[in-house]
This record gives structure tokens, C-alpha cells and sequence, in this order.
């Protein structure tokens, strides 16, 4: 081919080049807020109260927070895609209930239940992104609608099939020990019992860590959060990443199912109300942007693990409990506006 | 597509390139027109793209251009005339058809996701693998360096791909978008407006990289409404006025004044000429102005449009 002309090209070496100091690039990861947020309260706490380092204490608080961890792994990821779920909360009793009643009515193996439980809990994920993909109404709302209904047929279901307003006991079934040793029990470390949902919360942030930074998927995650058109433009699967992503969500449901059921031995069908903001709040602690396309896997964690300490840490402090919600609001607002401050000063390194 | 199919002596037509006597546009249109209903968006419209050239496409707000565009790139289909790519005659159902013929369109909004690094973005939706089944993960070094590479063989001045592409200004994400459309095997290059709304210097620098990506082979659409940017890196000019051609030029049949004067319309500027002499602007601008307009209806054909 002919070139009429020829251009020079601009020198590509910058002096810019390397400005971005590692402290700066530290500065501005998503959960840098969250992690000071957590040194500073157990410090706090440290000093507060004598038993709050002791082993057996941090176990505690270690498993306080990987049951709100193990879902704040799913609902961070959902929320980096640009969506959040309120219905969460009953969704994980939704997943206890199907298993132990299941289970219970049939007769049948604890683990036929705990198979269906994982497929109602998929499906309920399903549902919310497939309703939300076709009709394209906010997340807020249909997650909202889910939420409600899921509520009405915890209560509903279980008096109708059990006769009551909690489960009846799986204890004595077939699979109840072998089921209960997968979700629900300890492993001695030094003399300390740590509940195995802790290393179960550890293995799922690693796994959610490496597909969002290391995977396609992870790419199509943040563009679908970040702009869903601009990435339907360049031919992300925009809905199927989304679906994925409240199925996701429905699998850190079930195994916070399986757990709450299997560490008694019945479920209470009211229960789960509420946590979802729990879940939420943990995710915006540890630096996911509500409004989607920015945050991480470990900010989650850490969101929750500040949840954990703040909630037992009080307990340690022997301080009335009436006063963590207070605890928890404040942290939440804290928590955010450091991360908005951080994340401000990180980006203007651009001059 | 293989640019080597350009010259396979079977595609062609008896048409030649009037600038280089090489036989078969790259992409070319004739007579192509578009209504919706009623409505006529566009109508007889004849332009040609070659590999290594730029082709312009000037018109104020609603002359047509994004409709022209849009029949390229598949979003629409043209009611009339005939669309051909290397000399077949094609009508493209979807934007996938279009970039399967190496079509690649750099929108105004430019289809980027601020918030994400720069290396993810220029592979996003066409993300490098490595490994097996489960393993299966990006090739992120990979990604890095070509992102690094095709940027610099671009001349894009680039500070550390590790960048959410959203600090980067305007013109620097249009070089982005630019740069990742040549890389995925573009071969032809529609730009849609791509100066609109940038600054002078960066308009320089957007206009900087249209040329590389002649130079690079690529057949370059630029859409634009300032004769001013057109005209430096522009092989060929299609006016546009009202969905119709009102002018098609090679770049040695017309000068910069006669396009900027074809573009407003000669009436139109003796008219603009007149309010800012009312308005006592710059007595010595507005003469220059006047000038210009005698020449121009002077030594060019009428404009399309009755004088008021």
C-alpha cells in the first residue's frame, strides 16, 4: 500500500512513567479504607478488654464473621456487577427450610435435602437476575418483591408441612452426622476450637478473589458493574453474567443455609429478616461501590470481619450489646466516607 | 479477513481509485439512500473508502451522517442503492456482520468502562486465555504488553496501562478505542465524530492518530462537522445536507475555504458575515469573511440551498 504521507511518531518513553509511587498504588485498591477501619477497632478493642486477644475469644469472632463473610463474598461481587440483593437474608433460611423439611417429610437421606436445598437456592438466584434481565427494572425493586415472598413462604410452608413456626428436628435422620461434619463443625488449632465456616469463608474470597482479577469472567464482572452497555458494545454477555452472578450469590446462600441448619438442628421460619443489609453493609465497608464496577473480594471480607469484631468485641468490653447497631451505623458511615477520601486522593495522582 | 485479499485480482470491478489507479474500493457505496416511513433520512449517496486513505464525511446536525453511518455498521439497512465491501455486494443484518467484514466502529460514547484498568478494557469481550478447564485464567502479561505495544506503535504517549482508562481525557480514550479497533483486525475504521468534544490540542492529537491508522493500511471513515479538522487529514471529501450529497471531492480538487464554505452554505456565511458586522465584531474579519464567500460562490457550484 502506498502512504502519501509519513507521521511521525510522539515519543513513547514518559517521563510520567513510574509517579505512581507503590504506596500510592496501595492507596488506591478498593478495600484500603476498610483494612485501616479494621486495624484501628481491634487496636481499639485490644485495649478495651483483656480477653478480646485471647485465642478462644478471636475464634469467636473469627466465626461471627465468616457467617456474615460467606455471603458478603457473593453479594460484593454482585454488587461490583452493578446489582444488589435484598433478598438474601430469608434466601439463606429458604435454603435451611427446604433441606430439614424436605428431609423430615419424605423421610428420606438428610443429603437429598441438602442436594435440593443447593438447587432451590440456585434457582431462587436464577429467578431475581432472570426477572431483572427481562423487565429491567431496578435491582432495588425485584429484589424487594423476592425478598417479601420468600419471607411470606418461609412462615407460610412450614406451618402448612410442619405445623408450626420452626422446623422439626433432623437430628435422628440418616446423613445428619456426615452432613453436620461438612457444615458445621470444628477444627482444633493449638487447644482453640475455629469452626470450619471460617476456612470456608477463607477458601471462598480466594476463589471469588482469582476469578475476578484472574478470569474472564472477573474482566466481564466489573464492565457489566461498570458501564453494561459499553460492554454489550465490545460483546461481554451481559445477561448471562449477571444471572451468574445472583446464582453466585444463591451458592453463598446455600452453604449459610446448610450451616445455620445443621449447627442446631431445626430452623426458626421468621428468621434471616434483616440480614441482608448485614451482608450489604459489609460489602460497602469493605469498598464495593454501590453503584457498581469497583471493589473487591477481600473488601468484603473485611467489611465483615470488622462486623465480627464490633459485634463480639462489645460483648468482650462488657458493654451493653443495645448499642451496636449504633456501633455498626457509625462504622458504615465512617467506613465510607474513608473510602470515598482515599480512593479521591489515589486518583488525583493523575495532575 | 486478510488484507491480502485486497489485491486478489478475481474481486475485481472495473471501477479504479481515481487518487491511486489501484482497482476495487476497500468499501463503497452508490446511490444509497435510507427512509424511515415517511421520512427521508438519506438519499443518493456515493462515497468510497480505500485502504490507506481517509474518507470524510462533513454535514452540519441532522444532514445525515450518523444515519450514513449506521448503514455501515449494521445497526441499519439502506432501502436503496447498493453497498459493496471489495467489490461484493453486501447488506450487513447486525453490527456482528459488520465487524465480521472488519468493520469497526469507534462510537462518540466510545464503548469504554471508565472504572476498569486500560488493559482491561482494550480486551475486553476478547480476553486472552491460558490454561485448562477449571484453570482456565487471562493471560494478564500477555494482555499487558500487547496493550502496551499497539498503544505505543499507535504514538500514544501512555503513562501505565494499570490505569482506570476514565483518568485518561478524552482525546486519549478516543487514541484508546482507535488503537484497540486496529488491533482486533479493523479494516476499515469508522469514526463518529471524534473531535466533537475536545480542545484544540487534543483534537490535534485525535486527528494525529487517524493518520497513523491510515498509515497502518486502514481504510479511515471520519465523520466530523469542522472542515477545519477534515480538511489536513481527509484523501476525500462527501458533503452532506439534508440526507442528500451535495458534493464529493478528491482532496486536489477543492481548498479549505471552498469545503468551510460548502459546509455552511455561501448564503448562509455572506448572512453570518452580516450579523457579526451588526453586532461590531472585527471590522477586518468580517471583510475577510465577505472575501471569502465572493470566491467561493465565485468559483463553485451552487450549495443546495436558495439564498433567503
Amino acid at each position: 500500500m502506498t502512504m502519501t504521507q509519513t507521521i511521525s511518531k510522539p515519543a513513547v518513553t514518559d517521563e510520567r512513567v513510574g509517579r505512581r509511587n507503590p504506596l500510592q498504588k496501595l492507596l488506591g485498591r478498593p478495600e484500603v479504607g476498610a483494612l485501616v477501619g479494621a486495624i484501628v477497632l481491634f487496636i481499639f478493642f485490644a485495649a478495651v478488654s483483656q480477653t478480646f486477644t485471647q485465642p478462644n475469644a478471636f475464634a469467636t469472632v473469627l466465626y461471627g464473621s465468616s457467617t456474615i463473610g460467606i455471603m458478603a463474598v457473593g453479594v460484593s461481587l454482585l454488587m461490583i456487577g452493578g446489582e444488589f440483593d435484598l433478598s438474601t437474608g430469608v434466601a439463606v433460611i429458604s435454603s435451611a427450610l427446604t433441606a430439614s423439611m424436605f428431609s423430615w417429610y419424605f423421610s428420606m437421606n438428610v443429603w437429598i435435602g441438602v442436594i435440593l436445598a443447593l438447587v432451590v437456592s440456585l434457582s431462587i438466584g436464577f429467578i431475581n437476575g432472570w426477572i431483572l434481565m427481562k423487565t429491567k427494572l431496578p435491582s432495588f425493586i425485584v429484589t424487594l418483591a423476592t425478598f417479601l415472598m420468600l419471607t411470606g413462604l418461609n412462615l407460610g410452608l412450614t406451618r402448612m408441612i410442619g405445623g408450626g413456626v420452626s422446623s422439626p428436628s433432623i437430628s435422628n435422620m440418616d446423613g445428619y452426622e456426615s452432613a453436620q461434619a461438612i457444615f458445621s463443625s470444628s477444627v482444633n488449632i493449638g487447644g482453640v476450637d475455629v469452626k470450619n465456616t471460617v476456612f470456608i469463608w477463607i477458601a471462598l474470597v480466594a476463589i471469588a478473589s482469582w476469578v475476578l482479577l484472574r478470569t474472564k469472567v472477573g474482566n466481564w464482572i466489573f464492565a457489566v458493574g461498570g458501564d453494561a452497555n459499553a460492554a454489550r458494545a465490545v460483546g461481554v454477555p451481559v445477561k448471562a453474567t449477571k444471572i451468574g452472578l445472583f446464582m453466585a450469590v444463591g451458592f453463598c446462600g446455600w452453604i449459610l443455609g446448610m450451616h445455620n441448619l445443621f449447627a442446631f438442628d431445626a430452623v426458626q421460619s421468621g428468621e434471616g429478616v434483616g440480614n441482608e443489609f448485614l451482608y450489604i453493609i459489609a460489602a460497602v465497608i469493605g469498598g464495593c461501590l454501590l453503584t457498581g464496577g469497583y471493589g473487591s473480594a477481600v473488601g468484603g471480607a473485611i467489611g465483615a470481619f470488622i462486623f465480627g469484631m464490633a459485634n463480639k468485641g462489645i460483648v468482650y468490653a462488657q458493654w451493653n450489646p443495645d448499642w451496636f447497631k449504633f456501633f455498626l451505623g457509625l462504622m458504615l458511615l465512617l467506613a465510607t466516607i474513608v473510602n470515598l477520601i482515599v480512593k479521591r486522593r489515589a486518583d488525583s495522582s493523575k495532575g | 479477513m486478510d488484507a491480502k485479499q485486497i489485491d486478489q485480482q478475481e474481486l475485481l470491478r472495473d471501477e479504479t481509485d481515481p487518487l491511486t489507479h489501484t482497482p476495487v474500493h476497500l468499501l463503497s457505496l452508490d446511490s444509497v439512500g435510507k427512509h424511515y416511513g415517511n421520512i427521508v433520512a438519506l438519499t443518493d449517496v456515493t462515497m468510497a473508502v480505500d485502504n490507506g486513505r481517509v474518507t470524510c464525511v462533513l454535514g452540519d446536525n441532522g444532514a445525515g451522517k450518523s444515519t450514513l453511518i449506521k448503514i455501515i455498521a449494521g445497526l441499519h439497512q439502506h432501502d436503496e442503492g447498493v453497498l459493496h465491501i471489495m467489490g461484493e455486494e453486501r447488506k450487513f443484518g447486525s453490527p456482528r456482520d459488520a465487524l465480521d467484514a472488519g468493520i469497526a466502529t469507534v462510537y462518540q460514547d466510545l464503548a469504554v468502562v471508565p472504572l476498569m484498568p486500560i488493559w482491561r478494557n482494550f480486551f475486553l469481550g476478547s480476553e486472552l486465555t491460558t490454561g485448562f478447564g477449571p484453570f482456565k485464567r487471562m493471560d494478564v502479561q500477555a494482555m499487558k504488553d500487547i496493550t502496551k505495544k499497539e498503544l505505543a506503535d499507535m504514538g500514544i504517549d501512555l503513562r501505565d496501562v494499570e490505569q482506570p482508562i476514565g483518568q485518561l481525557s478524552g482525546g486519549e480514550r478516543q487514541c484508546v478505542a482507535i488503537a484497540r479497533a486496529v488491533y482486533f483486525g479493523a479494516k476499515v475504521l469508522i469514526l463518529d465524530e471524534p473531535t466533537a468534544a475536545l480542545g484544540v490540542k487534543q483534537s490535534g492529537v485525535v486527528l494525529r492518530y487517524i493518520l497513523q491508522a491510515r498509515d497502518r493500511g486502514l481504510g479511515v471513515i471520519f465523520i466530523t462537522h469542522n472542515p477545519h479538522h477534515a480538511f489536513p487529514v481527509g484523501d476525500r471529501f462527501l458533503l452532506l445536507k439534508r440526507g442528500r450529497s451535495i458534493g464529493y471531492y478528491d482532496k486536489k480538487d477543492i481548498t479549505l475555504d471552498e469545503l468551510t464554505a460548502q459546509m455552511a452554505g455561501g448564503a448562509e456565511l455572506a448572512e453570518l458575515a452580516h450579523e457579526l458586522e451588526q453586532l461590531g465584531g472585527h471590522g477586518d474579519v468580517v471583510k475577510q469573511v465577505q472575501a471569502e464567500v465572493a470566491g467561493v460562490t465565485d468559483s463553485t457550484a451552487d450549495t443546495g440551498r436558495a439564498p433567503q
